[in-house]
């Protein structure tokens, strides 16, 4: 079976920098890979390979087989559900509206679209009654992060990507938004691409870790076999597992 | 005052009212689209601004006169004073138009694209309407300085309410300054505040 989302050999250039040099990896239908890494490792950028945001300088990175380069950008995005830190939901549309894009840029008939984005901010533990007409300003950062969520998912795409979700959340909200994040993956089963600098975050997340530095792949393991790993970068992202807190 | 001032009044109001919206509606049809356009170009962004800031340093009486022997544009009467007051006007409708469309979040530009959004609708659904307000910011500096500068246009033929500013500078009529003065005043106070009071009808971001 072909891997649904396929680096091969990927390199980036991004303003005369090697972000990105030679990144092999496949994630299968199903799991949730997580890329983790220091700032500037790359993970984001790879991230962004992904639904065409940022196009590799050399090698492919396949979607379903085919190399983004080979995709109507268009077509391929509106297959992918991407969610950022700090959410980026239109501040000028309503909670209902953010959820519904996708779906409407898609051309569905209204009542369908209405009747998606209730359930959803339903799932995402939102109760419409009550956010569906609020404005994002209206929420807290851990609310907006939802609707992202939501509206991620709203057309049913194949593929989330999530770029450090949770990165800009207070620890209590951003705790309850991964309990979310993994009833929501067994409740769906989808595909997920997870950035994270967190090394918690990714054991707790993934099926599969990916950990980059300097651009390159460090290591590739199941969250199980990532703690007994062997590597200095390994050791420097379990040693923040150790981190003891003594009070003075 | 008399019948015969207070009509005169009446049809140069008018008159400086209709100058002041062509140029207001020329300068938005050309400097709104060129600003978006700019926000796709950005090495002209430089070239344009700095054309459009050149030709609001130029003082607005010589601007007048420079147009007057130019052909097709120029010559003596309204449309040449037109031509001056779209090239005053385009500036501030240029800037904001370019501001407040790149100062668009890039988080909020970032998701929209990622959602599979057309430049169509990225600019359409996104960026016009979160850059509204600062838009028409810039379409009220606009108007506002252009039903000031309109009283110039006289001096070239062009009408309006400077007839009689100019008018009573010759004839040192104070009356007859104000009489072109105070009208413009009050025009320029409304138009402020209408387009102020829209500017904060706008979609509340």
């Amino acid at each position: 079976m072909t891997p649904l989302v396929s680096f091969r050999n990927v390199s980036c250039r991004l303003g005369g920098k090697d972000v990105l040099r030679g990144l092999s990896l496949d994630v299968e239908a199903g799991e949730t890979l997580v890329l983790l890494g220091r700032s500037g490792s790359g993970k984001t950028t790879a991230l962004k390979m992904v639904n065409a945001l940022l196009l590799p300088s050399a090698g492919e990175v396949r979607v379903e087989g085919t190399p983004t380069v080979a995709w109507d950008a268009i077509r391929l995005r509106r297959r992918i559900g991407y969610v950022i830190q700090e959410a980026g939901l239109f501040p000028h549309f309503t909670v209902e509206q953010n959820v519904g894009l996708v779906p409407r840029l898609e051309g569905w008939p209204a009542e369908k679209i209405r009747a998606r984005a209730l359930a959803l901010l339903e799932q995402v533990g939102l109760p419409p009654a009550q956010f569906a007409a609020r404005y994002p300003r209206e929420l807290s950062g851990g609310q907006r992060q939802r609707v992202g969520v939501a509206r991620a998912l709203a057309a049913d795409p194949p593929i989330l990507l999530f770029d450090e979700p949770f990165g800009a959340l207070d620890p209590v909200t951003r705790v309850e938004l991964q309990r979310q994040f993994l009833a929501l993956r067994r409740e769906i089963g989808k595909t997920a691409i997870f950035v994270t600098h967190d090394v918690r975050e990714a054991l707790l997340v993934a099926t599969r870790i990916a950990l980059l530095h300097d651009g390159r792949l460090a290591v590739l393991a199941a969250p199980a076999e990532f703690l007994r790993a062997q590597g200095e970068e390994v050791h420097a992202f379990l040693a923040c597992l150790d981190t003891q807190v003594t009070p003075a | 005052m008399t019948a015969e001032l207070a009509r005169e009044m009446a049809e140069l109001t008018v008159e400086h009212l209709v100058l002041v919206a062509v140029s207001i509606a020329v300068a938005i049809a050309v400097a709104l689209p060129a600003g978006i356009l700019l926000t796709r170009r950005a090495p002209l962004q430089r070239w344009v601004l700095g054309f459009a800031n050149v030709m609001q340093t130029v003082p607005s009486l010589a601007l007048f006169g420079f147009l007057i022997p130019i052909p097709l544009l120029g010559g003596i009467g309204k449309h040449t004073a037109i031509v001056a007051l779209v090239l005053y006007a385009l500036l501030p409708v240029l800037r904001n138009t370019l501001t407040g469309i790149l100062g668009v979040d890039r988080a909020v530009r970032e998701s929209a694209i990622a959602m599979g959004m057309t430049g169509r609708q990225l600019l359409w659904e996104v960026e016009l309407p979160l850059a509204a307000r600062t838009i028409l910011a810039g379409v009220r500096v606009a108007t506002v300085t252009t039903i000031g500068t309109a009283t110039i246009a006289a001096a070239i033929g062009g009408g309006g309410l400077g007839v009689f500013i100019f008018r009573g500078l010759a004839s040192v009529d104070t009356t007859l300054i104000l009489a072109g003065a105070v009208p413009a005043a009050l025009i320029a106070l409304l138009a402020d505040g209408g387009l102020g009071w829209a500017e904060k009808k706008l979609s509340p971001v």
